[in-house]
């Protein structure tokens, strides 16, 4: 009989999505770093094509950063909102956790919302230059995954107000999580590349 | 964290338990209860439901060999029409069609889905477990493979293949110079099977960290293992290169952005770069678990251990590592500035050490072996001559100035088929050999499997040496055609012939294989006296593959009695016969990532047909997407997106939610 074998076969273990010791929250991690390089190649495409070009850059002159730098503060404020859903569900306080995915979908449509107008408000398309491209489908790629993160968030306010969740049973809502603050992490890096290193870069 | 919270908690609820431990002899009542679990239902049903990673690994095994075969008959055309000087079977654009065809075909659809074929289904064996973390992801990842393949081969018929090349260089790929649909499939379908090989990517890598079996600690895995992890982990890094890449093309073909299009300040290097950066991983992805399986099943018939576990698992790891810097050196000619090109060159030669690691590893332990020259011993020890062969060539192309020389030369087309066969093709036939008997519980014929080998052998060095004198007399790669005053007669003549020669070798190891299936003598569950976990289960093993979990002491489990090399403990054995029972619905257990101690049971799904719809609806939203079909693309997603929810839908079987009237 081996160590191993000894050791474990007595004490009780956790059974099935045990939070952090459930496959789902390795997995979406994995689904993270793969999620993250999909961005860190759009990116590159950015700078790598910004580096070759000739002409000025942006070539419609910097963009305004006032409406932006609030729409990225409304993102990361649903992220708090998520984190405390989390926080609250643990010590069983199920309203609360209710309120705070609520808030973090309300601030997550509105973040959706300041884009699509932000995007209205363009003076050029996805077609009209090749910063156009660029800025449209990388924006376009990260809203893709702001509206299914908004999907998962809603799912996750379903299944609590089922009642599926309590103090110990809740890997679903670390998961998700774990989702939708990777997507607001990611905007960040969206958000310096697109917007401020246009003044930092010149 | 986690151990202190047990310890407070009441035990033997349903959130925690003391799993049963115990034996479970065979016909006990213990094996029919666990059949009963894990058996998947008879008929189409079952079919299109099952999650069984051994199903599964067969599936994806049998389905790359099918594209292996199709590519091959392709390859076989091309060299009828090549066989002479201006033949006129083919016409020029048939030819590329063919030779882009054929290229996708082997790299895409063959060399990764085959070599995800034996991982899937020998990774639960050879790891001591019950499956692999997501069974479901594991079947939509087949799926979605198969789907992606069928997508690219659509247009094939209609005469509109894709043409540019397997790695598709804008601007000849761009809207401007290629017009037709060919391209469009070509990269809806890359983007699709992307999905599925990410997928599979993130299967094994979670597998890998979660489901060994107790003691088996990360230095005792089995080196096809490392293989495999190496590749999942690049695949996750590198393929959203590829499939943005792809993507953006789409978008430049249909839509009209501008990231590649010259006139607009795009940038058709952009392309090289993305493709690159995937390319070269890949070319180490689909070539180290094929290594990986000859790591594995060479001792074997070395009658030792495989010499160096520790420096060939470095070796592999190492080799990924460098893989990722050198992809600059196919862009030799591109017109780089002097020091990157000398910086990557030197990347490019390093990369030979690891390589040339695992090759002494493999001489040696052949060397200081008793080999046994069974037919998989035959294909394993080609394969280590053909990978100093196209190592050779490899380092010679990695000297920039050769390089210069020799791109876009048959000396190339010559490097990459002896790289590729040499590394992959081999290895797999090797390995189908050596697991046949686990397969399917028969032995395949020595005789026809050693006539087999030499055919094949023949034929591949007959068939592909003479394409190096081809590059050197100058024969540009991709050409429909040639002249006789070239020159190049004689050596195309040898090619095609040796080419037949090859084919020839194939089939007869098919027919070995249907012969076998029905007549092959019966294997028992170690025929050949491995020493890994797999040749503890019968063969074929049962549905749930382990009775009873084991309990690992070492690396070479079943040769335990034979080696001493746990030399500071000789009492430790491993244990087949005692140990986690978990027999109350489909379970496993969850192990730490490096030291595997125990840490949780580990609640595995039913079958499921939501992988089936879901890898369905996805194709058919790419199929829209090609022919601008947006509502149907629109009703596809939603579809998708339901059946996603209905399978993330937390159960109560698999506790994912607490059960009713517990706690508010
Ligand atoms: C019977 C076996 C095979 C034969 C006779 C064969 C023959 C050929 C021929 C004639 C070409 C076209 C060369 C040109 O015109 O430039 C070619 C290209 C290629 N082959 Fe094979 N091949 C075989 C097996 C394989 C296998 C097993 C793989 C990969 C696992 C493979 C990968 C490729 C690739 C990547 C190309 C380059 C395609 C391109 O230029 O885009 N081949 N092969």
């Amino acid at each position: 009989m081996s160590e191993a074998g000894q050791l474990s076969q007595r004490q009780p273990l956790p059974v099935g999505s045990a939070g952090k010791l459930s496959t789902g929250w390795w997995g979406i991690l994995a689904l993270i770093v793969t999620e993250a390089s999909l961005f860190g190649y759009l990116l590159f495409a950015y700078f790598y094509l910004a580096s070759q070009t000739e002409q000025s850059w942006p070539p419609e002159g910097l963009p305004a950063l006032l409406v932006p730098t609030v729409n990225t503060a409304i993102l990361l404020a649903s992220s708090a909102g998520v984190w405390a859903a989390e926080r609250y569900v643990r010590q069983g306080r199920r309203q609360s956790s209710i309120a705070g995915l609520v808030a973090a979908i309300a601030l997550g449509s509105s973040f959706v919302v300041i884009q699509l107008l932000e995007w209205r408000d363009k003076s050029y398309g996805i077609t009209s230059d090749l910063y156009g491209s660029l800025y449209f489908t990388i924006t376009g790629f990260h809203m893709c995954h702001v509206v299914i993160g908004l999907g998962i968030l809603m799912l996750l306010l379903v299944w609590t107000l089922l009642g599926y969740f309590d103090g110990r049973r809740h890997a679903a809502i670390t998961i998700g999580g774990a989702y939708w603050h990777f997507v607001d992490i990611v905007w960040l890096f969206v958000f310096s590349a697109l917007y401020v290193s246009p003044y930092l870069i010149k | 964290m986690a151990i202190a919270d047990i310890t407070q908690r009441p035990i033997n609820d349903d959130l925690d338990r003391v799993p049963d431990f115990g034996r479970a002899p065979s016909g006990s009542d213990i094996e029919a209860n666990l059949t009963g679990i894990w058996e998947t239902a008879p008929g189409w049903r079952g079919w299109l439901s099952t999650v069984d990673h051994k199903t599964i690994g067969l599936r994806y095994i049998v389905t790359a060999f099918l594209f292996l075969l199709i590519g091959g008959i392709e390859a076989l055309i091309m060299r009828v029409q090549l066989a002479g000087p201006d033949l006129t079977l083919l016409t020029p654009e048939q030819y590329s069609q063919l030779f882009t065809m054929h290229g996708v075909t082997m790299i895409f659809l063959y060399a990764l889905p085959i070599l995800s074929g034996f991982s899937n289904y020998l990774w639960p064996l050879l790891l001591g477990s019950r499956d692999m973390a997501f069974p479901r992801l594991n079947a939509l990842s087949y799926w979605i493979f198969l789907f992606a393949g069928i997508f690219m081969y659509v247009s094939f018929p209609l005469g509109q293949a894709p043409n540019a090349g397997w790695f598709n260089y804008v601007p000849f790929s761009g809207p401007i110079y290629n017009t037709g649909p060919n391209i469009d499939v070509f990269a809806l379908g890359m983007v699709l099977l992307g999905i599925s090989t990410t997928v599979g990517s993130v299967n094994f890598v979670v597998t890998l960290f979660r489901m060994r079996a107790p003691g088996m600690t990360i230095n005792r895995v089995p080196i096809l293992v490392w293989g495999t992890l190496t590749a999942s982990v690049a695949n996750l890094l590198a393929i959203p290169a590829i499939s943005l890449a792809f993507f953006l093309l789409w978008l430049d073909r249909q839509f009209g952005t501008h990231f590649f299009d010259v006139a607009n300040d795009g940038k058709p290097l952009l392309w090289q770069h993305l493709f690159w950066i995937f390319g070269h991983p890949w070319v180490y992805a689909i070539v180290l678990p094929a290594m990986g399986i000859v790591s594995d099943a060479l001792p074997t018939f070395c009658r030792r251990p495989l010499v160096g576990y520790t420096a060939v698992a470095l070796a592999t790891m190492a080799t990924m590592l460098i893989g990722f810097e050198v992809w600059i050196h196919h862009m030799f000619a591109t017109g780089l500035p002097a020091v990157a090109l000398s910086i990557f060159g030197a990347a490019s030669m390093v990369i030979s050490i690891p390589s040339a690691v695992a090759v002494f590893a493999w001489i040696a332990t052949i060397w200081l072996g008793r080999p046994v020259f069974k037919t998989p011993f035959l294909f394993f020890a080609g394969f280590v001559i053909l990978f100093v062969i196209g190592g050779m060539s490899g380092v010679m192309t990695a000297a920039v100035p050769l390089d210069w020389q020799l791109n876009d030369t048959y000396f190339i087309v010559a490097h990459l088929h002896y790289v590729l066969l040499g590394i992959n093709v081999f290895p797999v036939v090797g390995g189908i050999y050596y697991w046949f008997p686990k397969f399917t519980g028969r032995m395949m014929s020595e005789r026809i499997g050693k006539w087999s080998f030499w055919v094949m052998f023949t034929g591949f060095n007959v068939g592909f040496f003479p394409m190096h004198l081809a590059g050197l007399l100058g024969m540009p790669r991709r050409i429909y055609t040639y002249s006789s005053r070239m020159g190049w007669d004689g050596v195309n003549m040898i090619t095609s012939v040796g080419s037949f020669l090859f084919a020839l070798g194939v089939l007869i190891f098919l027919v070995n294989v249907v012969i076998s299936l029905k007549r092959g003598a019966l294997a028992g569950p170690n025929p050949w006296d491995a020493a890994t976990l797999e040749w503890t289960t019968s063969s074929p093993p049962p549905a749930y593959n382990f009775a009873v979990i084991p309990t690992v002491a070492s690396r070479h489990p079943l040769w335990e009695d034979r080696l001493e090399e746990d030399s500071g403990d000789n009492r430790a054995r491993s244990n087949f016969t005692e140990g986690y029972l978990l027999t109350k619905g489909r379970e496993t257990i969850g192990t730490s990532p490096i030291d595997a101690k125990p840490v949780a049971i580990l609640k595995m799904p039913d079958d499921s047909y939501t992988p089936f719809f879901s890898g369905l609806f996805l194709s058919l939203l790419f199929a829209g997407l090609l022919l601008h079909w947006w509502s149907f693309t629109a009703g596809m997603a939603i579809a998708g997106g339901i059946t996603l929810i209905i399978w993330m839908w937390p159960q109560k079987a698999l506790v994912q939610r607490i059960a009713a009237g517990r706690g508010p």
